[in-house]
């Protein structure tokens, strides 16, 4: 590869982008609104009811629990989560997605001491927790923006990926600027790679750009390492900008185009854990949302934020991604045509 | 004169349309070689298979430099030649300067961007965004492109379509500029003016294949002895018009004579006004109406 030749379409493409100015504008101010919009929407936390979490341990002694289980289960209106480990329901209740724990076989309970909505179904439990042991535990609330985040900066990620490399790519087809290219000495892997780098350099500058101003504005819970939540964002985004190439490898319409990009981003909008998570979806949909990387890069952006997860706990996520990634550039690569033979 | 592109028995298919059918002529170093005919007749196919853009369904396109060795047209010959495609776009949001930075950076050898500014009138617009430039000024624009190498041989394909006609003249001024440093240029037109003030040698096409070849001169003595002379209808008496078997086309008696002098000695010997008369010896559209039976640009 020739680096002269690579960095000037590298500079060139985003010296396109930052001009734009409307592109640009948008780019920024999209993801800003939905953070305010929902901000707002979810400022009082809609979700009313709620949450404990029971220690249920279903080996020695299950019988016993489940015993004590329903003695909890008769009060109404309360929501019952099941976990196995007591670590697991600590590290919810730390950050408020859940109220109250309860280990009825050691005849344990731990409250939150940050939260009021800890302190009132305390005292709701107080008849049946006499006997059990009291414990404390501390962390600052995850609220809705802060989980809603990593979906809405890789949804903005996603649609700048897509449709920044894909349209473009088809547009610069239609309107001759890539014959004018090939009949130079540009290889196809120069401007190729160089469309694919200055579109991760432009994602992951204007998500930086976003995540900043927003953190002043929200205070944005973050347990994790910036360091991974980096690694895991240019990740993904390299995925969806090799998906965007492998949707425009060949066509030369803009219409066509439009609509498989639509087609393209629509499921991961709506399935990949965007706006809601789909742990109670049924098993079909959950493994369609496994095929699309956007699940990866916000599930895994997600649990590094909310759960403090370094890339090794969520590797499964950065594997899908590097082999959506090399997957989806071998088949953008192979199909890819300057489309100069009518 | 040495040969610079050798263009043999050339045939491009599209499913079941033949776009060039078995065509062959050379390109001498230094000349201005026309490709003439009307749209659809092959030109752009014919130049973009000799660009390397396109491959051939069969035959052959092979360059010779100046000492003569020859090698077939490959995508490696980007380096040794310029192009100005019909219809391209650049890229948006650049400047003229930006775009020639741009280019200036795919090629090993280049032009010094001074001089290239200068031979192609850019210094007025340098720092002008791409979309906003004239017809005539992205014209030069484009050329300058195709210079931008120190190219020995310039491919031109339409370049002055869609242009008014003092940005046509403009253009061929700088053709001509480029011309006199004995570079080879091939250049696709349906505009005979531009043919006979450009070219050396001519090809003219029809449905994808080759009609006429040589230079301008050579083909209308070939096929033309005679000059028009118009005159309006009403001025000639019909009587005469049939005696002469003259032919009225538009409202106008168009007299085909190869011999001026007797031919107005007729008209004033019959009282014939000579006012509105117009003379006018064939030129290549007249020579294109001669060998296929429709014009140029129908």
């Amino acid at each position: 590869m020739n680096t002269k030749r690579f960095f000037a379409v590298f500079k060139a493409r985003n010296i396109e982008f930052f001009r734009d100015k409307s592109s640009l504008g948008w780019n920024l101010i999209f993801p800003v609104l939905l953070l305010v919009g929902f901000s707002f929407i979810f400022s009082g936390d809609g979700r009313s009811a709620y949450k404990i979490g029971i220690i249920n341990i279903a080996a020695e002694g299950a019988a016993q629990a489940t015993e004590e289980n329903k003695f909890f289960e008769d009060i109404r209106f309360i929501d019952y989560i099941y976990y196995e480990s007591v670590d697991a329901a600590k590290s919810k209740l730390s950050r408020h997605t859940i109220d109250l724990v309860i280990e009825p076989l050691s005849m344990q309970y731990w409250v939150n001491d940050e939260s009021a909505k800890s302190y009132l179904v305390e005292k709701i439990f107080s008849t049946q927790l006499n006997g059990f042991t009291r414990l404390e535990t501390s962390g600052k609330k995850i609220r809705y923006v802060d989980w809603v985040l990593p979906g809405i900066l890789g949804m903005n990620m996603m649609f700048s990926c897509l449709f920044g490399v894909g349209y473009v790519i088809v547009r610069y087809r239609k309107n001759a600027v890539l014959k004018r290219l090939k009949a130079t000495p540009l290889s196809a892997f120069e401007f190729v790679s160089a469309q694919l780098l200055s579109r991760l350099f432009i994602v992951m500058f204007m998500s930086i750009i976003v995540y900043s101003g927003c953190n002043l504005l929200f205070n944005f819970f973050m347990l994790g390492s910036y360091f991974d939540l980096i690694i895991i964002g240019m990740l993904g985004a390299f995925c969806l900008i090799s998906l965007g190439l492998l949707v425009a490898s060949r066509s030369k319409s803009e219409e066509l185009i439009g609509g498989l990009l639509n087609l393209t981003s629509w499921p991961m909008m709506m399935l990949s854990g965007v706006w809601f998570s789909l742990e109670g979806a049924p098993p079909a949909l959950k493994s369609f949302a496994d095929f699309l990387p956007l699940t990866h890069l916000v599930a895994g952006a997600r649990k590094i934020i909310t759960e403090g997860a370094t890339l090794s706990d969520i590797s499964y996520h950065v594997i899908s991604l590097l082999v959506m990634s090399i997957v989806f550039l071998s088949l953008g690569a192979y199909f890819f045509s300057w489309n100069t033979e009518r | 004169m040495s040969v610079a592109i050798s263009v043999e028995a050339l045939t491009k298919k599209y499913k079941d349309v033949i776009a060039v059918n078995d065509i062959s002529f050379n390109v001498e170093q230094g000349h201005c070689f026309g490709l003439l005919g009307p749209n659809g007749a092959g030109k752009t196919t014919t130049i973009e298979i000799m660009e390397g853009i396109i491959g051939a369904s069969s035959g052959s396109v092979v360059y010779k430099n100046k000492e003569n060795q020859a090698k077939e047209v490959d995508n490696n010959i980007s380096q040794q030649i310029g192009i100005q495609f019909q219809h391209t776009a650049l890229q948006d949001f650049l400047t003229v300067k930006e775009t020639l930075n741009l280019f200036s950076a795919f090629y090993q050898h280049t032009i010094a961007q001074d001089k290239l500014i200068e031979l192609c009138d850019l210094s007025e617009f340098l720092d002008r965004d791409n979309r906003l430039l004239s017809g005539g000024q992205r014209q030069r624009l484009l050329l300058a492109l195709a210079l931008i190498n120190d190219p020995e041989i310039i491919f031109l394909d339409e370049p002055t379509t869609g242009l008014d006609p003092h940005a046509r003249r403009n253009f061929w001024q700088l053709i001509k500029n480029i011309k006199a440093q004995n570079k080879t240029i091939v250049l696709t037109t349906h505009y005979m003016d531009e043919a006979e003030q450009l070219c050396d040698d001519i090809v003219i096409m029809d449905q994808g294949k080759i009609i006429e070849s040589g230079t301008p001169h050579q083909l209308l003595s070939k096929h033309f002895n005679d000059v028009f002379i118009y005159l309006p209808k009403q001025q000639v008496p019909p009587t005469l018009v049939e005696q002469n078997k003259w032919t009225i086309l538009s409202g106008r008696v168009e007299i085909t004579t190869s011999n001026v002098e007797k031919t107005l000695a007729l008209l004033m010997d019959n009282k014939v006004s000579l006012e509105g008369l117009h003379v006018k010896s064939a030129n290549l559209d007249d020579l294109f109406l001669h060998l296929t039976g429709h014009s140029l640009r129908e």
